[in-house]
């Protein structure tokens, strides 16, 4: 039986335990921006989609929206002999997925508009080097995080430098700065900008039509507007002899 | 081709003559027209307020067309619901807007009546002669609010199926056979595939139905007695040689005209929600229901809709939890009483005494400091305010019998004013 307590206290649940306090960078980033999106799919389907699927997402839809050709979508992201019309699903069961993780990696067709662009963006720039984690690998935004640090090679290996404060009488390990270990082949403001693409692309994702949307939008309060100029008019005129 | 078309247009009208005397003598639909379109005299100087009783109607026939739509699309099963969702968003022709048409509906639907309900209670629309045309209201609200619920687990986000789980369970507060009941709603131990199909009969047929019903009597009600005005007057009582109220205009053309031009401006509010910001911030979609129902694994934050929020923050202000589901429940029940418990014979705020400004001015505040508090995490300084608030909210319905009656209110005027 579930209790009423349940709804109290899930509540009570800290986020991010050791970054709940830290602010967040905004992700900026721009879903009209083709080249952008062109080069996170990219980055996507050769980093993330080993591992996570984006099982709501077609290939073809993705094509005609990215001004992709079938052979570019070929060459540049179907590496398994998908067709054009089929689901980016991938090969990783669930049962392997949490063999080899302890979790399955959740399917990211939808994860910007479940955890937002901001904190998807400060997720893939929050690794550290933990050695007491499986994979090597911490996250400031997720702690204990199952997922390891794909990209390390590109941002390199860094470490978190964590000082005691005292929050309310209680000591609490707070996140000071990063200290590079390995240098990544990126620089940082070069891998700030492919997280980006990358969130960009999740962004895109999560709602294929939100360009069209808003497009259709602006529209149809456009017509609204002169309909209600027109609506007014008339109005006025069968109102004239009311006093 | 003049004469010709003049025939023309003399046989088609004779025609349609013959047609409507046909239709007349088996139907009454000259009556019909009469008595509720082009002879129907409401007060001729209705204001902001009284928009949102077609505003309702209006978005009520939105969520029964959009709604219709997505059942073409939607699959009420466990495995396929969420899926099928996201295949409207993605796959079917205009399907994302026939989506967000019926989500910002839901919730705009809660803003107007809402809205509706606080006019009622501006100008004394529910005293006497019009008891009956509130308490059809309230039962369209009590629907509404059913609708808003089975609805909402459709989606089959994670927050529809602990938003579910929380409020199913509140039954199970009830003493002896409250587990029985909760088990009786869900039609299983949990919320599951069975409580989907289920909460999929009642959001699309059963409870639609019996709202129909309700705003037909609530329409049949109210112009049975005449609409109420700013001014809380009776037109009724100043008549022309004809029989016309002196301070009414006929609902057509003169209403139909004024509600085109309201329903355009909403529609433009109602556009830029729904095609610039769908989730709004999180409010009228949830964050959390883009994640699929898991039974494992609660949201961080468990929060009703916007609309329940009020309600959610009395539970939630009670220590006892079988004492919280009652005032809860009291809560959503005490304004069916507001036409017996108001006693002041004055209907308009305008001519009010300051007792009732003060008293409603406190209730409004303690109904959207509720409302927030209902969406906010628990804290010890939230809980303390929501008590304040539960008790001024209570306080202004039990207390309303004796300060209505001391309350000194101002000559009301015998016509109309602008």
């Amino acid at each position: 039986m579930l209790t009423l307590g349940l709804a109290f206290n899930v509540a009570a649940l800290a986020q991010h335990a050791g970054g709940g306090a830290l602010p967040m960078e905004p992700a900026n980033t721009d879903v009209s921006d083709l080249a952008a999106l062109q080069r996170g799919a990219k980055y996507f389907v050769n980093y993330c989609f080993g591992c996570h699927s984006a099982q709501y997402v077609r290939y073809n839809r993705l094509g005609a929206d990215l001004g992709l050709t079938d052979a570019q979508l070929v060459e540049n992201i179907m590496f398994t002999g998908e067709r054009p019309f089929d689901m980016m699903t991938n090969a990783m069961t669930d049962e392997d997925a949490a063999a080899w993780f302890g979790i399955a990696p959740p399917d990211l067709s939808l994860i910007a508009r479940s955890r937002g662009t901001d904190y998807l963006y400060n997720f893939l720039r929050g690794f550290y080097q933990d050695d007491t984690a499986l994979s090597g690998a911490n996250n400031l935004w997720l702690e204990n995080t199952a997922m390891p640090h794909v990209l390390w090679e590109l941002q390199g290996v860094r470490r978190a430098v964590f000082v005691d404060r005292d929050v309310d009488g209680v000591v609490v390990p707070t996140f000071e700065h990063f200290e590079p270990v390995i240098p990544g082949t990126l620089s940082e403001a070069e891998y700030d900008g492919f997280v980006r693409d990358i969130v960009t692309f999740l962004d895109y994702i999560g709602e294929p039509m939100q360009l069209e949307r808003r497009a259709l939008g602006v529209r149809v309060i456009g017509f609204l507007l002169v309909f209600l100029l027109i609506a007014y008019m008339l109005k006025r005129e069968i109102w004239k002899d009311v006093d | 081709m003049a004469p010709i078309r003049s025939d023309l247009m003399h046989h088609l009208g004779r025609n349609l003559t013959a047609l409507t005397t046909w239709i007349d003598a088996r139907f009454p639909m000259t009556k019909l027209l009469k008595e509720h379109i082009t002879e129907y005299y409401a007060a001729k100087n209705f204001n902001f307020w009284y928009g949102f009783g077609v505003l309702a109607t209006v978005v009520l026939a939105l969520q029964f067309v959009s709604g219709i739509l997505l059942t073409m699309n939607y699959k009420p099963s466990a495995e396929d619901a969420f899926a099928s969702v996201e295949y409207i968003m993605r796959d079917v022709n205009w399907g994302w807007l026939i989506r967000y048409l019926h989500s910002t509906g839901g919730s705009a639907l809660f803003i107007v009546v809402y809205l509706h309900m606080f006019r009622a209670m501006l100008y004394g629309s529910y005293k006497k002669p019009r008891e009956l045309i509130w308490l059809f209201g309230m039962a369209i609200y009590f629907c509404l609010m059913a609708e808003g619920f089975f609805g909402y687990l459709l989606p089959w986000g994670n927050m529809s199926y602990w938003g579910a789980q929380v409020i199913v369970s509140l039954f199970g507060a009830v003493p002896v056979v409250g587990e029985g009941l909760a088990e009786l709603i869900r039609g299983d131990f949990y919320i599951s595939d069975i409580t989907l199909n289920r909460f999929f009969a009642f959001h699309v047929i059963a409870v639609p139905l019996v709202l129909l019903l309700l705003v037909v009597v609530h329409i049949m009600a109210l112009h049975e007695v005449g609409s109420n005005n700013p001014d809380g007057i009776e037109i009724k009582e100043h008549k022309d040689a004809d029989g016309k109220p002196l301070d009414g205009v006929a609902f057509h053309p003169y209403h139909t005209s004024k509600d085109l031009v309201i329903i355009l401006v909403f529609a433009i509010a109602f556009s830029a929600v729904l095609f610039f910001a769908p989730e709004l911030g999180g409010y009228f979609l949830e964050h959390a229901n883009f994640e699929p129902a898991n039974m494992l694994q609660t949201p961080e934050h468990i929060a009703p809709l916007w609309y329940f929020t009020p309600f959610y923050a009395i539970l939630r202000a009670v220590p006892d939890k079988l004492l919280g589901v009652i005032l809860m429940g009291l809560a959503v029940m005490l304004p069916i009483f507001l036409p017996w418990l108001d006693r002041c014979k004055v209907k308009s705020i305008r001519y009010r005494g300051w007792v009732y400004k003060l008293a409603l001015g406190i209730f409004v505040t303690s109904f959207l400091v509720l409302g927030y508090l209902g969406l906010q995490p628990v804290s010890d300084t939230y809980t303390l305010v929501a008590r304040v608030f539960t008790f001024t909210y209570f306080a202004f319905f039990v207390l309303m019998p004796f300060y209505t009656s001391w309350e000194k209110p101002k000559p009301v005027p015998e016509r109309v004013t602008n």
